[in-house]
């Protein structure tokens, strides 16, 4: 795949632009290249590398708008995805809440991108696993991990005079190592943008670490604990509730934002007032783009939590403007203020207590009280007067992610996290909450 | 299920609207063109003989083409129509024991040959850390076949005005019925899927598949209360002609709740009676927790089939291949050795099956080239199977595959996945109606709502759409606040009772995820209505600040 730098995608959308007869236009354009190595039972069963660049156009007329796409780069095919839009525009119907494309936007550059990650190549990926497999074998113990890396550039103009572009890297990691007889388990995750922070080596020993001290678990009675939530295993249950911020909702009475009566509960305090959350461009642990690829608004820092109370929430252009509101592109990362306690702290600071590693299988119960239901995986310990006393089964949890953001007795260390289920870059720390509801045991290692 | 996708799709009640990625987009016209068999064949063949050349011992080559078309509604508008395509190839071989795999979207010779002789140099290296080698189950080869989904009316051909009207006219029906809002989506899919593959099978399949969900919610915002209830059809491995709702294709939910689909479905109807029942659902009693006998509808039942019984006999999981993503099994080699794993009750029956007309899964051969057909998993209670793929059948001692290989797209690789995993009907005539006389404390659950299973299947707890108090024999109020918990084993031996072949359909879902990176799949659950006997019902009521 051929990188496409700054000035040849803007001399490909100047000619989009000039293309077209549509009365807006708004262009992507993205390239990518991701590599993979997966794993298990000791060996290593897929490795691949996947390239792809594309162009979306997007165009309107009045109201009618149409979208098309395509991977060639030449005249020919220019001309062909601009049509394309066109028919498929002129074949929809109106849509009474479109919005017309912004206007000049500025877009303040953000460290996304980091040459040591985009300079990972296979041997680098194999080793990843190497250090996994050997080290667990070493230990009778059997590894399942995977590692994936990926450089990109993403490009966006329109009709309006937008003009974007920028690079950005990332690599993600997870291992679960387990025991040979099944009786234990340990898991790690690590997701950042530049490799140099990346330790393949630390990373793994967690998780084998974590195996060996799991087994034997025993059973403790469902009940509500005080629990230490590890940021993997507090990044799950929160992701939930910021997918939940969409202010239209809110107005409209169907989300835990709205108001009894009509509107929604901004600047209420909802929340504990250690709880601090915001979402920043240019952070340096979670940098983004610094627009939203969606509605080629630019983004800014802006607060969501301020001292528990809800400070922000996201308005589409259409609800913004029938609301009175300004609309800003929407978060690509949320980052919850912590501390400098590392885990091994809270832990200390506990009479007795559940450690928790990773939360699994998470979903929407109530959306009213943003209830959600989940298990314990992987390494979960019962804590006693400061000390990780012996490994217990799983537990299914019914919690709220309100309540527990309510029920802070100490927080930790952030650590950047990305995951299956959210759009976000999070940075987000360990957290001891009282009161956790456990419903359920599990019999699951 | 599909964790990223099937968040955007719950979402949906909650004003999010984000469409899954299949493809690039295209324009209407596209949709029919067709790609020649001949020129697929050729390409085919150039792969091939490119993969033995470079070494491989066994090469096969999936040229697809996959088309969808999404269309979204919220209230009275249309909010996007979505044609989608994707084409290419994928190439798999065998070289030194060892797989390889490598895609490409360029569809020339010199593109493919390209293609196959990177996938035996992935063999050649992977074969180096191959601790055992690859033992593939024969298939004898077919030869230049087809297959195509039974289906009477084409959605490519539907003009895309009418399909948004009907979506605009269920959306109109909900809010006559007391929602308050409502939002309805189309998909339609259709796969052109090639296999062909060096022990001798040249297959066509064109596959189509169709879902309608919808979106109810009714607020109250005097109480600052709202509740939602979803669309009750099946996504279905069938023609836009299950949209032609059809008289015999209705029946009543027990004690007339509501109207339930078999091959054709009413989205009008049931938009109409979404809205007044996410209306009552405002004002319905919330449930007392404690153990209840649980009757389930095949609408609430195919997602806790697919969740406790689907993925646990995955034999890839059980073996430890999905260890850090999905998970494993508590269904292990040991337990199916033993012959006498009581994984339910007498009564239990589940057969695993790709043919079932209408289903999801349902092809003629999967994406090993292996011919469809059905198998027991579960028999009179026993674990008896796994599913299975061509290099698994030998773990199991079995002379072929289960033919159980798919892969979302020509740009991933095949592996494992479900297939149709379905529930028996009861040999007892029995309706559902005639199932809750004798329940003294029981529930009534139609519809899948929150699901949740620990990563070795124990451990679940399940919501629903509808509930109703069962009392004395009768199907009293509407509940709301109600989820039950319990474990696997635990759930399949307390079914007591299954209604008979005329109350069996299906259920199924469009976005089942597995494997890293991950892919989806699709699969369809059929069963009757069911009887399980003291279930653990927790109420999930909650206030917040």
């Amino acid at each position: 795949m051929k990188f496409l730098s700054q000035e040849e995608t803007k001399r490909i959308s100047d000619k989009l632009l000039a293309l077209t007869k549509a009365d807006q236009c708004e262009i992507t354009i993205n390239g990518s290249r991701k590599g993979n190595i997966r794993y298990a039972r000791n060996a290593v069963s897929t490795a691949g590398l996947i390239e792809d660049t594309q162009l979306v156009v997007s165009v309107a007329f009045g109201k009618k708008q149409g979208t098309a796409s395509v991977n060639e780069f030449d005249d020919k095919s220019l001309e062909k995805a601009v049509r394309r839009a066109e028919d498929l525009a002129r074949l929809a119907p109106e849509n009474p809440e479109f919005m017309p494309t912004p206007t000049k936007q500025e877009y303040k550059a953000s460290q996304t991108f980091f040459q040591k990650t985009a300079d990972i190549d296979p041997e680098f990926r194999a080793q990843v696993a190497a250090y996994s497999i050997e080290n667990s074998r070493k230990n009778k113990l059997v590894a399942a991990g995977f590692f994936t890396d990926g450089a990109q550039f993403t490009s966006i103009a329109n009709s309006n005079g937008v003009f974007g572009y920028q690079t950005d890297t990332g690599l993600d990691f997870t291992l679960t190592v387990r025991t040979e007889d099944g009786r234990g388990s340990g898991w790690v995750k690590r997701s950042v943008g530049d490799a140099s922070k990346f330790d393949a080596r630390a990373a793994s020993d967690v998780a084998i670490e974590k195996a060996l001290r799991s087994v034997d678990a025993k059973a403790l009675e469902p009940g509500r604990y005080t629990v230490i939530l590890e940021p993997a295993a507090t990044s799950d249950v929160l992701a939930y509730m910021f997918n939940s911020f969409d202010a239209r909702s809110a107005d409209e009475g169907r989300s835990f934002l709205s108001k009894k009566g009509g509107g929604n509960r901004m600047g209420e305090k909802l929340f504990d007032e250690q709880v601090n959350v915001w979402a920043d461009p240019w952070d340096k642990d979670v940098a983004v783009l610094p627009w939203d690829t969606g509605s080629m608004l630019a983004r800014e820092r802006q607060d969501i939590i301020k001292n528990g109370r809800i400070a922000n929430l996201d308005y589409s252009q259409y609800w913004a403007k029938k609301q009175g509101k300004r609309a800003i592109g929407t978060p690509g990362n949320i980052i919850m203020a912590g501390t400098n306690k590392s885990t091994e702290e809270l832990i200390a600071n506990t009479k007795k207590g559940i450690l928790v590693t990773r939360t699994w299988y998470i979903r929407m119960v109530d959306p009213q009280s943003v209830l959600l239901t989940g298990l314990t995986r992987d390494g979960t310990f019962y804590i006693e007067n400061g000390k990780i006393k012996h490994p217990i089964k799983n537990f299914r949890f019914n919690e709220s992610p309100v309540s527990m953001l309510n029920n802070i007795d100490e927080i930790g260390k952030p650590e950047i996290l990305s995951g299956d289920e959210w759009q976000y870059q999070l940075l987000i720390p360990a957290m001891k909450v009282r009161d956790f509801n456990f419903t359920s045991l599990s019999d699951a290692v | 299920m599909e964790r990223r996708a099937f968040l955007n799709i719950s979402s949906l009640a909650l004003g999010t609207m984000l469409l899954p990625s299949f493809g690039r987009a295209i324009a209407a016209e596209e949709l029919l063109t067709q790609v020649d068999v001949k020129f697929k064949k050729a390409l085919a063949d150039t792969a091939m003989t490119a993969a033995t050349q470079a070494g491989a011992s066994y090469c096969d080559v999936r040229v697809g083409r996959y088309l969808n078309q999404f269309i979204t509604t919220r209230d009275l508008n249309v909010e996007n129509v979505t044609n989608t395509e994707s084409a290419g190839v994928g190439v798999r071989v065998i070289s030194g024991g060892a797989y390889g795999f490598a895609a490409t979207n360029d569809m020339t010779p010199d593109g493919v040959a390209a293609a196959a002789r990177q996938a035996v140099a992935i063999a050649k290296a992977n074969a180096k850390l191959q601790t055992e080698p690859l033992i593939l189950a024969p298939v004898k080869g077919v030869g230049e076949v087809a297959w195509a989904t039974p289906i009477t009316k084409d959605w490519r051909t539907v003009p895309i005005k009418e399909k948004a009207e009907l979506l605009i006219a269920a959306n109109k029906a909900g809010m006559d019925g007391g929602a308050s809002f409502m939002q309805s989506l189309l998909f339609q899919v259709n796969q052109q899927k090639y296999f062909a593959s060096t022990d001798g099978s040249y297959i066509d399949q064109d596959v189509h598949r169709l879902w309608v969900p919808f979106f109810a919610t009714a607020v109250d915002q005097k109480e600052n209360k709202f509740r939602s209830r979803q669309g009750l059809s099946a996504p279905v491995g069938m023609g836009y002609e299950y949209l032609d709702a059809r008289p015999e294709h209705k029946l009543q939910a027990a004690g007339g709740v509501t109207t339930l689909y078999t091959k054709s479905y009413d989205i009008i109807e049931d938009a109409r009676l979404a809205g007044k029942q996410a209306k009552a659902k405002l004002k319905a009693k919330s449930v007392e927790p404690g153990k209840y006998d649980l009757v389930l509808s095949p609408e609430h039942l195919w997602l806790t089939i697919h969740e406790s019984v689907g993925h646990p006999t995955e034999l890839d999981r059980v073996l430890g291949y999905e260890a850090n993503y999905a998970g494993t099994s508590f269904a292990t080699l040991d337990k199916w050795q033993s012959k006498k794993f009581k994984y339910g009750s007498d009564l239990v029956n589940i057969v695993a099956d790709k043919t079932t007309p209408g289903s999801l899964g349902a092809v003629g051969y999967d994406d090993e080239g292996v011919k469809c057909k059905n198998w027991d998993i579960i028999k009179d209670g026993i674990l008896v199977n796994y599913q299975a793929t061509r290099d698994q059948a030998h773990i199991i001692g079995e002379k072929e595959s289960h033919g159980c290989s798919y892969a979302d797209n020509w740009a991933n690789v095949q592996f494992q996945r479900m297939p149709n995993v379905s529930l028996k009907a009861g040999a007892r005539k029995q309706t559902p109606d005639d199932m809750i006389k004798d329940v003294k404390k029981g529930i009534y659950i139609v519809g899948d709502g929150s699901f949740s299973i620990d990563q070795q299947r124990y451990n679940f707890q399940f919501g629903g759409q509808l509930f109703y108090e069962i009392k004395n024999g009768k199907i009293g109020q509407q509940l709301e606040d109600v989820a039950y918990q319990s474990n696997t084993q635990e759930f399949w031996n307390a079914c007591v009772g299954i209604c008979d072949e005329r109350d069996w359909r299906m259920g199924g879902s469009f976005f089942d995820g597995k494997g890293q990176p991950p892919q989806v799949s699709i699969v369809s659950h059929g069963a009757a209505t069911t009887r399980f006997n003291g279930i653990n019902v927790i109420n999930t009521a909650r206030k917040i600040g």
